[in-house]
């Protein structure tokens, strides 16, 4: 059985998600604005979990905030089910199937068969949407592929119930309840007021500051780890930063696509001269990206290059400060 | 970033795999999105971090057959994981597998934690036990 589901690309799994079944249950809602309503931007360092043996960062929220935020500020309820048993929690998918329901799941990627092996690490966290079942082969809509796909039976137990930090347990989730009409205008200034709360938040870790406090960090890695490992963790920034799933720069593009949106909905048209600014900091993201980059090719390990990086990281973690100021204000 | 700027490198995303997918803005200065077939700058980021990999699993080799470590920390390396995820895998603490780590513990674990193991990296006992030169 194939439900009559349409497959749009996405650039991050989750907001992916949410657009495509919001749109199935008839409505209209854009990736950058499930983005922004669920105040996904985000700048936070962790030195204290690491990811491949470097300091965790992460541009964005943590998976499946995005979704809570964004249905609780737009007023749709949602079911979410995990489930011990494997048996279990495919018996509840298939019937959610036959009631014509299309349902999102999160997912191991380790064992994910369709992404290139250089892909797949055992990250936990991944969306995607089953929406038919032909004999034992699931159809597969994951937002962050261009096209559709499918799995065994076999293979999608396998993601589902994939260990370590964040497993899944199986677990499903839909939305089950809408209100008659959304209304964006309130839950979009929620949303704004959100990010920048956390965005301008006086911790050293989160934020504006959190992206100063990375740069100082960058400057003493050479001498404090060496080469090799100063070389790792940049890249890792940049992995972190530029990953599929973030739209380019570090999500920043999409926060600018959502504030471009949020302008001509809010009728606000500071909104839109922030999302060109907003742009503009996305590039300057590249530009860092593109200067780290510079140093990990070659694996040296010349310290004026590494001060020149955090130079710009420093910069951008200045630009904004200063932006999400006016975005509060402009709200 | 213009929608005519998104790069077009190559990278691990192959025919088969498709694009992947950009914010960018068009010429009238308004936001649409655009594919991208891979950026050189991820893409020897993401090499580095599997190179770096490959280096731990010939350490972790050379250890086993140097007997000072087990097979296991070995295939974990294989496997991409770290303590906590095989932890998670075997269902033990981060400790316990930490101790299977040294070459006469192992070799005094039973078929059934041996079993767990081969199963968390998808392997036979049978390969667990012998790791090729």
């Amino acid at each position: 059985m194939k439900i009559d589901f349409e497959h749009k690309q996405s650039a991050h799994c989750e907001n992916g998600v949410v657009s495509n079944l919001m749109k199935f249950n008839g409505h209209q809602v854009s990736e950058p604005m499930v983005f922004g309503i669920g105040s996904g931007l985000l700048f936070c360092y962790l030195p204290f979990i690491k990811i491949n043996y470097a300091p965790l960062i992460t541009y964005r929220a943590m998976a499946g905030f995005i979704f809570n935020r964004f249905a609780k500020r737009v007023g749709i309820k949602i079911k979410r089910e995990k489930f011990k048993d494997p048996q279990k929690a495919k018996e509840r998918l298939d019937e959610n199937l036959q009631k014509n329901n299309p349902v999102g799941l999160q997912v191991g990627v380790y064992n994910l068969v369709y992404f290139p092996d250089e892909y797949r690490f055992h990250f936990n966290a991944h969306n995607l949407v089953v929406y038919g079942k032909e004999d034992d082969t699931y159809l597969i809509s994951d937002p962050v592929m261009q096209h559709v796909t499918t799995l065994t039976s076999k293979e999608l137990e396998k993601v589902r119930y994939a260990k370590g930090p964040f497993a899944p347990n199986g677990h499903m989730y839909y939305p089950i309840s809408f209100p008659e009409t959304l209304h964006l205008e309130k839950a979009i200034r929620k949303g704004i007021k959100h990010t920048c709360r956390e965005m301008l938040a006086p911790v050293p870790i989160v934020g504006a500051k959190g992206i100063k406090t990375v740069a100082k960090l960058i400057r003493k890695w050479p001498k404090k780890h060496g080469a090799k490992k100063a070389n790792h963790y940049l890249g890792q920034i940049v992995r972190m930063q530029e990953e599929i799933g973030t739209g380019g720069g570090g999500f920043r593009y999409i926060y600018a696509a959502f504030l471009q949106e949020a302008s001509d909905v809010l009728k606000i048209e500071e909104l839109a001269v922030l999302s060109k600014e907003m742009t503009q900091i996305g590039d300057q993201w590249r530009d860092f990206a593109l200067s780290a980059s510079r140093i990990y090719k070659n694996r040296s390990v010349q310290e004026d290059a590494y001060n020149k990086v955090a130079d710009e990281l420093e910069a951008i973690g200045n630009r904004e400060t200063n932006f999400f100021g006016k975005l509060k204000r402009a709200i | 970033m213009k929608k005519k700027e998104i790069p077009q490198d190559e990278s691990f995303f192959t025919e088969e795999h498709g694009k992947e997918l950009y914010y960018a803005v068009d010429e009238e200065g308004n936001y649409t999105t655009g594919l991208s077939s891979g950026w050189e700058v991820k893409t020897i980021a993401l090499s580095n971090a599997l190179e770096a990999i490959e280096e731990r699993i010939a350490d972790a080799k050379k250890r086993v057959h140097e007997n000072k470590t087990s097979p296991i920390e070995y295939y974990m390396e294989v496997c991409k994981m770290e303590l906590p995820v095989l932890a998670s895998y075997v269902g033990m603490w981060v400790w316990r597998v930490k101790r299977h780590f040294k070459p006469a513990v192992f070799k005094k674990l039973s078929q059934k934690t041996l079993e767990k193991y081969a199963t968390a990296f998808d392997i036979t006992v049978e390969q667990l036990k012998n790791v090729a030169p």
